[in-house]
């Protein structure tokens, strides 16, 4: 059935009749090729979008909300409203334990701080934290660690500072790890440098051990807010309801108070870009796959406008033995040909854009379009449709050809 | 070899029917070389397009070589044409982009034939009518003469049992006109059964036969001595 695939002749008479209008030839493969740069272009764009956003985000727990004490707005088992609400430690591992599909609760406490090296000072955010902040929220240390658990366990008066800090409070070249820095008079040593992205939840410049945090600035068993992330599998928004309800209930406040707790769902707020992404996917699939009917639709036109000029060619070839079939072979290979030449050109030059893109906009750290490209697979159904679109609309004035009698087609001058 | 007897044609033309064969009874054996003559719609064009079996007859018989020829699929009337005839027309029909010899090997390429076998027999034949030299030239290359002779050899390629030829001379000159009437003797005195179409008398008189159709009915049949073309060259 396909034996005449890999006969020279089938691929001489398409050669032929291909490259006897090279001009026509080339402005038939455009749309096509247009089409296929389109869709490999758009997609690795995409793609370089996402990777760079995954990028951004990829070492914080994206499926994760924030949750802090305000003020109440309503009266509740005798407790006036506007009673400050203020989060417990023990609310934190209650939430752990009660709630469904939680993954951790990471308990923080935040103050400021007047940061004193010597003669270098300066105002930062100062954060009280677990080590367990190290796996929600990777930092990204240059130099020493994090808080560990023996910090924690010893109250130690150590911190990790952010890079800007370094850079503020240390001349230099200055080796940081090891040093001692007041912290709103207290000494600190440093023990470890990280980086600061620029995604990825809040921040803080300056990370103690949680237990130290307490001791040194009088919280006691009060946490300032809490970050609780989900197991990939449940739904966010349910765990933040699930949490807040929990902790409306061990804090005494009316179930229906919307202002008591303050929160942020990271989670949602990360849906809803990545639905914007799947979005323009989606759009790019769609346009680059309407591109390539149009161009192929173009493809099938000139060849009917071909067969129409070569009726007495084919009335001939008929005279001379050909069936319709065979005539009809030959027309759709011609389409199919032409429609997977113009796509592998488009795919290449697809690709070259992809290069260019990402030699213009994908160098850096922080850069747009993170490896846009577009997978071997996508290639491949590109190719697909592109042989059965082909096919189909080569079929069209293939059927054109033979519908005319060879007796009409050589009287025809 | 071949035998006709009462064939119609008619084609319609708006509400009416232009009746173009009225019964037409032939028969021509083996080696005969038969001009068929006719003014402009006498149906000697139909007649040969039946009997080539690019149209059919609306009623009639048609026997070529003891094979009923009727109501053959496209297929297998591509394959018969294929097989048992060779076209010869007036204004050459070859296909402008091949060269000679792709053109004169095309019926074997669609007999099946391999490539090498068929550039070899399609050389061979182009070497018949004088060509070799103008083998890979392509058709707009080439004199009318010469591109008749391309057609004759392609014509030949597939060793038809019957030539079948419209009006061959009717785009040359005379001078080329006989030298192409010259090979066409030379292929019957080898035995090829060939009906010619024209509506030149000197072209008629160098057949051993003349039939004279007006109207769509043989008003005349009747052999000839034959005026061998080398004599006016």
């Amino acid at each position: 059935m396909f034996k005449f695939l890999f006969d020279r002749d089938t691929w001489q008479e398409v050669y032929q009749s291909i490259t006897k209008n090279k001009l026509r030839t080339v402005i038939t493969m455009v749309g096509v090729w247009w089409g296929i740069l389109l869709l490999i272009g758009l997609l690795g764009a995409a793609r370089g979008m996402e990777n760079s956003f995954n990028r951004a985000f990829g070492d914080f727990a994206t499926n994760s909300v924030f949750i802090w004490g305000q003020n109440t707005s309503k009266p509740f088992k005798g407790f006036q409203e506007g009673r400050r609400v203020r989060l417990k430690l023990s609310d934190a591992r209650k939430i752990e334990s009660a709630v469904e599909g939680i993954e951790f609760v990471v308990p923080r406490n935040q103050s400021t701080g007047f940061v004193v090296n010597g003669e270098l000072s300066g105002t930062f955010n100062v954060a009280g934290d677990l080590p367990l902040l190290d796996v929600v929220q990777k930092k990204n240390l240059i130099k020493g660690r994090f808080i560990n658990q023996n910090d924690i366990e010893g109250k130690r008066k150590v911190a990790v500072i952010s890079e800007d800090i370094y850079k503020q409070v240390f001349e230099k070249d200055v080796e940081p790890i090891g040093q001692l820095i007041k912290i709103n008079s207290l000494n600190f040593k440093v023990v470890g440098v990280f980086e600061v992205k620029n995604f990825g939840g809040p921040q803080s410049d300056i990370h103690i051990p949680f237990d130290t945090f307490q001791q040194v600035y009088n919280q006691g068993d009060r946490i300032g807010w809490m970050m609780i992330t989900g197991k990939p599998e449940y739904n966010i928004k349910q765990i933040e309801e699930d949490a807040k309800l929990l902790l409306k209930n061990l804090n005494k406040i009316h179930p229906k108070d919307k202002r008591a707790l303050g929160s942020y769902n990271l989670g949602a707020d990360f849906k809803k870009v990545t639905g914007f992404l799947i979005g323009m996917q989606f759009l790019t699939w769609f346009v680059g796959i309407a591109t390539l009917i149009a161009g192929v639709f173009a493809i099938g036109n000139i060849l009917l406008i071909t067969v129409k000029e070569r009726t007495k060619e084919i009335g001939v070839r008929r005279a001379l033995g050909a069936t319709p079939f065979e005539i009809k072979r030959q027309i759709v290979v011609e389409a199919v040909t032409l429609t997977l030449a113009a796509g592998l050109m488009g795919i290449i030059s697809g690709g070259w854009i992809l290069i260019l893109l990402d030699s213009k906009y994908g160098q850096g750290d922080d850069a747009t379009l993170v490896n846009a490209s577009v997978s071997l697979f996508i290639v491949f159904i590109a190719l697909l449709i592109l042989v059965v679109l082909g096919t189909l609309i080569g079929l069209i004035p293939a059927f054109k050809a033979t519908s005319v009698k060879p007796i009409e087609a050589l009287r025809e001058e | 070899m071949l035998e006709i007897k009462q064939l119609h044609k008619s084609y319609p033309i708006g509400d009416s029917h232009l009746h173009v064969l009225k019964g037409i009874d032939l028969s021509v054996k083996e080696g005969e070389m038969v001009a068929i003559m006719g003014s402009s719609g006498s149906g000697k064009s139909t007649l040969l397009n039946i009997i080539g079996m690019l149209d059919h007859a609306d009623s009639g018989e048609y026997i070529l070589d003891g094979l009923l020829i009727k109501n053959l699929t496209e297929k297998k009337a591509a394959v018969y044409r294929n097989k048992f005839l060779g076209f010869i027309f007036q204004s050459f029909n070859l296909i402008n982009y091949k060269n000679a010899l792709e053109n004169v090997a095309l019926p074997l390429y669609y007999q099946g034939m391999k490539r090498k076998e068929r550039q070899e027999l399609a050389m061979f034949h182009l070497g018949k009518v004088g060509l070799t030299d103008w083998a890979h030239h392509l058709p707009k290359e080439l004199s009318g003469g010469q591109n008749q002779r391309v057609a004759i050899a392609r014509a030949l390629a597939a060793n038809p049992k019957l030539l079948l030829a419209d009006e061959p001379t009717g785009a040359l000159d005379t001078t080329t006109s006989y030298e192409i009437m010259e090979f066409i003797q030379q292929l019957n005195d080898e035995g090829k059964t060939i009906l010619i179409v024209t509506h030149e008398e000197d072209i008629a008189n160098m057949c051993k036969r003349i039939v004279r159709l007006r109207d769509g009915v043989i008003m005349e049949d009747k052999k000839v001595t034959q005026v061998r073309a080398n004599q006016h060259v």
